[in-house]
């Protein structure tokens, strides 16, 4: 193990992030683990000019969801509303329940529901720092493409599924 | 033939690749802890660093910057130097590296000749780079946590915007998604040392005065492609094709690489993923369709790469990469490696394999020689498999070597499957997956470059 432990230490090349599996993005666009936070954005359903950012922060599972103009969400009072529910659940989808559940330091029962096991505290973060990190997302679509050699890039080799 | 000279690779490292490789394990646990309080054990290994160098023109300011970094002093000049000395480390084992695999093979390479420095740089980007660089070694990565991690954002955002500086911003950008993902460090039971060491030492060495491409040489000829490699973190994919170049006028033929590279997001992963290097239809239909490129008037780089103009191709005839492979790749001149480039992580040389056997990861290559297989290596955006790779009867693939040992990764292969010939090559589906199933796959998950143009389009220019 300990000679294992060394081999990895002492390579170039190794997974340190997992891969992150592919979701439909119509609903929630973005879901991120930053900042100590479970965060991302949620479309609105009925306005297509509006989203709401939502957020669910590490360790103490302060719950928080507003719309990117910074009013709150009228359905955050003591138990999540919908668009934080969208959020954990496509963040499950995206990372695995594993990943999610040990970023947020909160214990899932098997095949148990993560938003069932928060407590349900409301704390109200800035909107407007994950919906800057929104747009920073977004603003990757728009760097043109690149033909210089970047050498760089063999460090990061395209990898399969984790077999 | 091939297999001997193969088998000649897996009888331990060239000399004095195992001493360099250890004073480099030492500098990279000396990062692990940082140089703010630094201790005895990682002093003595920053000194053993100077030492080994003394003797080499770096070896005055190598030796100096240790005694300033041990006593508390950390200037961005220190931490250059240092960073120069560990790149001198493994260029040195690299070129032992290249060297044993370039006689094994029999592979003739050019000699490199020194270009030109490149332009300058808005200098206020590099700097911002140095400040976060240092920053990290300051507090080692057992000191990294969400703040740190932060502080580089604003620096990757403005190095995206400058072509010339993709390269150092792809670089810091999947170092940062690494060490958020890793968020505190000091609770992460094992630190990736070597490779981020790796990272920080060429970001660093980046930061000075920008790339070091060098000049290039316009060239005109026939680029018959041997197949694609494909690199990709959260935010960045890159198709790397391997080809033998035929310069125009019949000068001896050559070993280049091109490619493409597109920023992306997380979420767009698999096939999608070569939907963003749409802009460059004729290398991608080239590759997607087997096609020989005629080439007119492109650079091409001292260290084999060609700097690829879609507008400068136009598609040829068909040509399979295996009868490229099985005429041309043996007399292929390769290309020499620009001196800060040198680093094993950059060894990646095409070779044709055939008459082998596959069981489980390994290669056996008769005569008793083995060749370990990298399956982690073939990507989900291709249609090459595990499975393909265990029924293949010949193999396109890359050489790497890491970790102490040489690996094939595939990037094609011929294959019987259920009872019929197959070949398969990483850059099938360049232009589109042609599995049905895969399609089917596709469209159910639904468009996510669209949608999130669409969230672009609406939302990024209020
Ligand atoms: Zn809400």
């Amino acid at each position: 193990m300990d000679a294992d432990r060394a081999a990895w230490e002492q390579r170039s090349v190794v997974r340190v992030v997992p891969p992150v599996e592919p979701r439909k993005l119509a609903k929630v666009p973005f879901v991120e683990l930053a900042d100590g936070r479970l965060q991302g954005v949620v479309s609105s359903g009925s306005d297509i000019e509006r989203v709401y950012v939502s957020s669910i922060t590490a360790g103490t599972h302060a719950l928080s969801c507003s719309t990117n103009n910074n009013r709150p969400c009228g359905a955050l009072h003591g138990y999540a509303c919908k668009h934080i529910r969208m959020l954990a659940d496509e963040a499950v989808l995206q990372y695995g329940m594993d990943r999610v559940a040990r970023y947020l330091r909160v214990e899932v029962a098997e095949h148990g529901d993560l938003i069932n096991s928060l407590n349900r505290l409301v704390e109200r973060t800035p909107a407007a720092v994950v919906f800057s990190r929104f747009l920073r997302h977004l603003a990757y679509l728009e760097v043109p493409e690149s033909t210089e050699p970047l050498a760089e890039l063999h460090w990061f080799p395209a990898m399969g599924a984790v077999r | 033939m091939l297999d001997v000279q193969l088998g000649e690779l897996g009888s331990g490292s060239p000399a004095g690749v195992d001493e360099a490789l250890e004073l480099v394990a030492g500098f990279d646990d000396a990062l692990v802890h940082g140089f703010a309080r630094i201790g005895e054990e990682p002093a003595a290994a920053l000194s053993a660093l100077a030492g080994a160098l003394a003797a080499s023109p770096l070896g005055d300011r190598i030796g100096e910057s240790v005694e300033k970094v041990v006593a508390g002093s950390i200037g961005d000049e220190h931490l250059a130097a240092l960073a120069g000395g560990r790149a001198a480390l493994t260029g040195a084992v690299h070129d032992a590296l290249l060297g044993s695999l370039d006689a094994a093979l029999g592979r003739t390479r050019a000699a490199w000749e020194a270009a030109p420095g490149t332009g300058d740089h808005p200098d206020n980007l590099l700097a911002g780079c140095r400040v976060w660089l240092r920053e990290l070694a300051i507090v080692g990565w057992r000191g990294v946590d969400h703040d740190v991690v932060s502080s580089s954002d604003q620096a990757i955002e403005a190095l995206l915007a400058v072509p010339e500086l993709r390269g150092l911003a792809v670089l810091l950008d999947g170092l940062a998604a690494e060490l958020r993902a890793s968020c505190p460090v000091s609770t992460m039971e094992h630190v990736p040392a070597r490779r981020w060491a790796d990272l920080w030492s060429r970001a660093l060495l980046l930061s000075q005065s920008g790339p070091w491409n060098g000049g290039a040489e316009q060239v005109s000829g026939r680029l018959l492609i041997l197949g694609a490699d494909v690199h990709e973190h959260a935010t960045v994919v890159r198709v790397q094709v391997h080809g033998v170049f035929e310069p125009a006028g019949g000068a001896p033929a050559r070993l280049v690489r091109t490619s493409v590279a597109a920023a992306k997001v997380d979420t767009i992963v698999g096939p999608a993923v070569w939907r963003l290097m749409g802009g460059h239809p004729v290398l991608l239909g080239a590759l997607a369709e087997h096609r020989t490129l005629e080439i007119t008037d492109m650079p091409l780089l001292g260290g084999g790469d060609l700097v690829w103009h879609d507008d400068r191709a136009r598609a040829g005839e068909e040509a399979d990469p295996f009868a490229t492979a099985r005429v041309q790749l043996g007399a292929a001149v390769a290309a020499p490696v620009p001196p800060l480039d040198r680093h094993p992580v950059r060894i990646a040389e095409p070779v044709f394999i055939e008459g082998y056997t596959v069981d489980g990861e390994t290669l056996e290559l008769g005569g008793g020689n083995m060749l370990a297989l990298d399956l982690d290596r073939l990507p989900s955006s291709t249609p090459l498999t595990p499975e393909l790779v265990a029924a293949s009867t010949a193999c396109l693939g890359l050489l790497h070597w890491d970790g102490g040992r040489w690996t094939l990764q595939p990037i094609a292969v011929q294959a019987t499957v259920k009872k019929k010939p197959v070949a398969v090559h990483t850059g099938d589906w360049a232009m589109g997956p042609t599995d049905p199933k895969v399609v089917k796959a596709e469209a159910k998950a639904g468009d996510a470059v669209a949608v999130l143009r669409e969230r672009a389009g609406r939302l990024l220019r209020k």
